[in-house]
């Protein structure tokens, strides 16, 4: 292998390179972003960058003095890939024959229609958005956020510490409802409200008023919120359209198999934009999560390198963490294949707790808020005796 | 140097947190080595005393950057820097840590005590 070609430089991207090298790649490392900045880390940027606690330097990502022996294309789209001839082609009219082709193209945030033609309507993915959004919020002093979900839930909680009047739409029961299981999510939910946050439960959006510069929401229900800015946080969408007629199987993104091998031998896929197959839930779906990104460079790469004959390890339950006013939020396996969750440790009232989600007896999933040593040590514990499907 | 804890104190697997400026970590390997480094990830405000200890390297709680305890590397984002490593010191069952006179790498919004 000569060449080899990773689209997209984020953690997802940065992370397969830094491993081919690791394990061995010596050949030439191409690595396309359409973003003009070098990788950076994206979870703090509803948080602690939007709030001006963090600059942009400290979200870099490459470690320093790392040296990969990377040819960076910063700023340029892929627009198309021939599979089958391993050539991407891009958005300045070039285009790369790579032996390998290592897709990272990660997710889009999904739109309301008719929103961008409004100023002061933020959807919040990139260094871009949150940098277009922190400068609004300097002025601003009302916010309606649109869905519950982590972005949601995050930028609604920065808003708020940072003094704004906040309103947080949310279709569901709760914020979190989704991934925590509603009793849980119940208990998120009353930790924004008693930090000031207006909560609009099981309510739908049906039109962004305003001229040139949003000036409110209108609710199914006829609720007018009235805002000076607006985030929408209602969800990603693969960045898989360039893929289209290129051969390569998608589905809700890139369809690979447990180790992110592709349709196509030679190409990997890693990331928001990959559908791995998951044996322990037998079916193909994206995680959107950090650390499912950074668990599979490794294995990506592997794959890659190995031209497929690489046997991945057991894939671990899946982690993640959010951070929401002071409070820590941690969280590993699956609620939806519990039938009971149980608080072992804190209270819900005090937002220092630890519950255990169980299938029968069986632990499949625990969440832990303000309780870092005890959380680690049931992480481990389930790590360790994978999640299996119910 | 300054005194830790009694060896007897600290299993193997465990981790001591030493309240010093900053603060620093004393790990007890399952191989019976102990090693001190210190004990804030260099990412984000966590203590490494609550991490996932597995053999020689400590997994911060929060983010799962893991850190070389004998070298103090980094393996992975989203830390990048290392930690520095100090020296350990057992003198009739109780552990000691010498600590290092270089400048610690300490994360965005943390600083030592002695300059708040």
């Amino acid at each position: 292998m000569n060449t080899v070609c990773v689209v997209g430089a984020s953690l997802a991207g940065l992370l397969t390179a830094r491993a081919l090298r690791a394990q061995g790649y010596a050949g030439r490392l191409v690595l396309v972003g359409e973003e003009r900045h070098r990788p950076y880390d994206r979870p703090p940027l509803s948080k602690d960058f939007l709030r001006g606690a963090v600059g942009e330097a400290d979200l870099a990502l490459e470690g320093e003095g790392e040296e990969l022996g990377i040819e960076w294309r910063l700023g340029v789209a892929a627009t198309g890939l021939d599979a089958v001839a391993r050539r991407v082609t891009l958005s300045d009219g070039t285009s790369i024959r790579a032996d390998g082709i290592v897709i990272a193209t990660g997710a889009a945030a999904r739109e309301l229609p008719g929103s961008r033609e409004l100023a002061g309507v933020h959807t919040l993915r990139t260094l871009d958005d949150a940098r277009a959004l922190r400068g609004d919020l300097e002025s601003a002093k009302r916010m309606v956020v649109i869905g519950g979900g982590f972005i949601g839930a995050e930028v609604a909680a920065t808003a708020r510490d940072l003094g704004l009047d906040v309103t947080l739409v949310e279709s569901g029961t709760a914020p979190l409802a989704g991934v925590l299981g509603h009793s849980m999510a119940e208990a998120i939910a009353t930790l924004h409200e008693r930090r000031g946050v207006r909560l609009m439960r099981g309510a739908y959006v049906t039109e962004l008023t305003g001229t040139e510069r949003v000036d409110g929401v209108r609710l199914a229900d006829g609720t007018h919120l009235p805002a000076d800015v607006v985030v929408v946080g209602i969800g990603a969408i693969p960045n898989t359209s360039w893929l289209e007629g290129s051969g390569l199987e998608l589905g809700d993104g890139v369809v690979c198999d447990e180790g992110g091998g592709t349709s196509v031998p030679g190409v990997v896929a890693v990331g928001d934009c990959a559908a791995w197959f998951d044996p322990a839930q037998g079916d193909h779906h994206r995680i959107e999560h950090w650390t499912g990104a950074r668990q599979r460079a490794a294995v990506a790469a592997a794959t890659l390198l190995s031209g497929g004959t690489a046997r991945p390890e057991p894939a671990r339950p899946a982690y993640f963490w959010s951070d929401q006013f002071d409070i820590k939020i941690q969280f590993i396996g699956h609620a939806r294949h519990a039938d009971s969750v149980t608080v072992e440790e804190g209270d819900l009232a005090d937002h220092s707790f630890l519950a255990v989600y169980r299938q029968g007896d069986r632990p499949v999933a625990v969440l832990g808020v303000n309780q870092v040593r005890l959380f680690t040590r049931w992480r481990r514990h389930l790590e360790t005796a994978p999640v299996q499907a119910g | 140097m300054i005194p830790a804890c009694p060896l007897a104190s600290l299993p193997r697997g465990e981790a001591f947190r030493l309240e010093a400026d900053p603060p620093i970590a004393v790990f007890h390997t399952e191989d019976g080595e102990i090693l001190a480094i210190d004990d804030t990830c260099t990412h984000q405000d966590a203590s490494l005393a609550d991490g996932w200890l597995e053999g020689c390297e400590i997994e911060c709680p929060l983010h799962a950057s893991r850190f070389d305890l004998r070298t103090g590397r980094v393996d992975a984002p989203p830390a990048k820097r290392p930690v520095r490593t100090h020296q350990v010191v057992v003198e009739d069952d109780v552990i000691y840590v010498v600590p290092s006179d270089e400048e610690p790498n300490l994360p965005p919004g943390v600083t030592l005590k002695g300059q708040a």
